[in-house]
């Protein structure tokens, strides 16, 4: 397949490899952050840590845009979603996330009208072809999916529909990564930097990383030989004692980003002072809420949600792994009481998660595999 | 300990979480308990073969095979609850004959009479009705099968989604063939009929639910006279059959590596996909290999015996497109193991549901 295929050749996987091996310093070991779920999937997906050495350790970041919700918030979306006058739509990976109370899939069963839906233009959709009913659009994700959120309020505004809402959940990465940043139980070597979120907001909002933390981050695309490709712009970097911003993924990524889709966000959303991140806990001016101007398309306004704080399980050790302190097979509770059928923590979740990418595809021994299948 | 160590101990303990009494915990049925993923491995074990356990339902295969009267025969049953009826490549009166004979014919039996049970919506179209058994009667001619008996009930409208179709099926075993997936050993051949994941991707794209327009068309189609020509090459060293339908491929190799306590190895480069499939896949972040089909089949086959097998394959004309997609091995056991065209290494498991499409 074209544009497909030359990103998934193995031939020059096989020799970026050699050339990552030559750039490690021996006896040196290097952790590196993706900080995507995108990337955690692809590194899982195409088996790229075969490609490299064992002395580069590739630590899963929090942009899962899925893993980050936390229960409070799946609540009030379920509470929003039992009325019986709303039909609630989400994207597909949200439907098992588990809330206090369970999550849309276990709602649809007890009666909800909750529908997975492609893009927020399908709600709207919904919502003309459904007048008598109020369509809610459970928005998440980081600034890759808020601009569309955004456009989909504007036209809804514009055409004039009434009966559409969006329950807003997005945040935003930056404060994510300082978060991380000034974490004290980390150490790391560099950033493989989001691709998608930087086609919006563009490659100099990570300049303080680089600067500042001194910390090299390559913005890197989805396919495994960027990813590859991005490990080796890294430990070049490394290598020349430079700490700078790359951006590998130039082929989508615009170093200023998409100002229509930035001034689209900013005309609909504005910044909340606060929210809380599953695993995380609160951070400031780390997500975003509809503007009061917007207050008819804001089902926060519309509804009375409680708005309840659930603390995650006791068990659950998803805050670590979010921020890549544990492993996800070094959470307590990974594989025998939290699993893909039954996630307790909402890394197991999503596909971008880094407990259901390692549970579904890399809970194997390489070294064994390596034996067996010589 | 070192780190290799401990991770290894950790495998160990899921792979004992794994194998403990399937349990259900969910309160009410939900979609994916019809998905034919881990929430209905769990739903069949601990509900209906906790309650109706015999020897015969014990092994869950496609079809229960048994003695009667000197005979050996296949029994098997199957509903359809296709949305929409109609899709390009077929509708689902085709499918609930094709599905019934594939059951059957996976079994090693040749197909010979269904039953055909309807649940009707109160307000469904009579001519669709019609056309749905205009297409049922041609299906069961190609396979050469007869539908000889039946039911039909309504339900008020609201109460179901225009109509569903039950059949069951009875076939004869001529050979003394013993197949089931338990009976997979190292060094067997796993094939593939055909391309993979052009059923479930034709319905997905049918429900103009995703504006994505595709090429592809189902590929349901009676699988018994392809399992008689596989037979007639190399009958002795089929281990086993199964047709790929909900959970793709990929739930049935997984099916196959536990039950025989044995690895699968797949190439990911050799598993056959047409290209707009693929394409349909890449953009929905979906695995064609958890994809629905319905014609075509996994065979394993003694190794020696693979070349063979696969031209007896390509000789007939649903099995053109059969490729040899991976080996059993004997470790480690109950795993699927795929080798990526990208040259790298994971494993494949069993979806819980269906494959949720992601979001960016």
């Amino acid at each position: 397949m074209r544009f497909v295929d030359e990103y998934r050749d193995a031939d020059k996987a096989r020799a970026l490899s050699a050339r990552i091996a030559s750039l490690c310093e021996p006896g040196r070991a290097y952790k590196f952050m993706e900080v995507c779920g995108g990337h955690t999937h692809t590194i899982y997906k195409h088996g790229l840590e075969d490609y490299l050495p064992e002395t580069i350790t590739l630590v899963h970041g929090p942009g899962c845009p899925v893993c980050v919700i936390p229960m409070g918030r799946v609540d009030d979306a379920i509470h929003i979603a039992e009325r019986p006058d709303v039909i609630m739509t989400s994207f597909g990976d949200m439907m098992r996330v588990p809330g206090g109370r369970g999550s849309f899939f276990d709602s649809t069963a007890q009666g909800a009208d909750i529908r997975m839906v492609y893009s927020p233009l399908d709600a709207l959709k919904i919502a003309r072809r459904e007048p008598d009913r109020q369509v809610v659009f459970m928005a998440i994700g980081f600034e890759t999916t808020a601009p569309s959120t955004a456009m989909t309020v504007l036209r809804a505004a514009a055409e004039g529909v009434r009966n559409f809402s969006v329950f807003c959940n997005h945040v935003t990465i930056i404060p994510a990564i300082k978060a991380i940043l000034d974490s004290p139980d980390l150490r790391l070597d560099g950033f493989i930097g989001p691709g998608h979120v930087s086609t919006i907001i563009g490659c100099r909002p990570y300049e303080f990383i680089a600067r500042g933390y001194g910390k090299p981050l390559v913005v890197a695309g989805f396919e495994p030989l960027d990813i590859l490709q991005s490990v080796y712009m890294l430990l070049l970097q490394l290598a020349e004692g430079r700490s700078e911003v790359e951006n590998q993924y130039a082929r989508v990524v615009p170093w200023a980003g998409n100002i229509r889709a930035l001034r689209a966000v900013n005309e609909v959303m504005e910044l909340r002072p606060y929210f809380e991140w599953r695993g995380l806990g609160f951070i400031s001016h780390s997500a975003l809420r509809m503007r009061e101007k917007y207050a008819a398309y804001d089902a926060e306004r519309l509804f009375d949600i409680p708005g309840n704080r659930v603390a995650d399980p006791k068990a659950c050790q998803c805050g670590e792994v979010l921020k890549g302190v544990l492993k996800p097979w070094e959470c307590k509770v990974f594989g025998t009481a939290c699993t893909p059928e039954t996630p307790i923590g909402t890394c197991m979740v999503s596909s971008e998660g880094a407990c259901a990418a390692y549970y579904n595809f890399g809970r194997f021994s390489r070294q064994r595999v390596r034996e067996a299948t010589r | 300990m070192t780190e290799t160590t401990r991770e290894q101990q950790v495998l160990e303990r899921i792979d004992r979480a794994r194998q403990r009494k399937a349990r259900v915990r969910e309160e009410r049925i939900t979609m994916a308990h019809g998905a034919g993923g881990k929430a209905t491995q769990t739903l069949i074990e601990a509900v209906f073969l906790d309650a109706f356990r015999n020897p015969l339902l014990e092994p869950l295969e496609d079809g229960a095979v048994f003695g009667a009267g000197g005979a050996r025969l296949a029994f098997t049953t199957d509903s359809y609850v296709v949305s929409p009826l109609f899709f390009p490549g077929g509708d689902i009166g085709d499918l609930a004959v094709n599905g019934t004979v594939n059951d059957l014919s996976v079994c090693g039996a040749r197909p010979l009479y269904l039953s055909a049970g309807f649940v009707l919506e109160e307000g469904f179209p009579v001519e669709d009705l019609r056309r749905i058994s205009a297409s049922m009667a041609r299906a069961a001619a190609a396979a050469e099968v007869s539908i000889v008996t039946g039911d039909t009930k309504v339900v008020q409208r609201g109460k179901a989604d225009g109509c569903y179709v039950t059949t069951a099926g009875v076939g004869l075993l001529e050979r003394d063939a013993r197949l089931g997936v338990a009976h997979a050993r190292p060094g067997d051949a796993v094939l593939v009929s055909g391309p993979v994941g052009e059923h479930g991707v034709t319905i997905m794209l049918a429900r103009g639910e995703l504006d994505i327009e595709a090429d592809v068309t189902s590929d349901t189609a009676p699988l018994n006279g392809l399992v008689a020509a596989l037979q007639a090459a190399v009958g002795e060293e089929v281990r086993c059959l199964r047709d790929a339908t909900r959970g793709g491929v990929a739930t049935i190799l997984n099916e196959i590596a536990r039950a025989a306590g044995v690895a699968v190895v797949v190439e990911e480069d050799a598993v056959p996909v047409r290209p707009p499939v693929r394409g349909a896949c890449e953009l929905l972040g979906i695995d064609p290999l958890y994809v629905a089909c319905e014609g075509r089949m996994v065979a394993v086959v003694d190794g020696d015996a693979a070349e063979s097998a696969l031209a007896a394959l390509r000789g007939h004309p649903l099995g053109a497109g059969a490729a040899i997609v991976g080996r059993v091995r004997d470790d480690p056991p109950g795993l699927v193991l795929l080798k990526t065209a990208f040259g790298g290494t994971r494993i494949i498991d069993v979806l819980v549901g269906d494959p949720l499409p992601r979001i960016c």
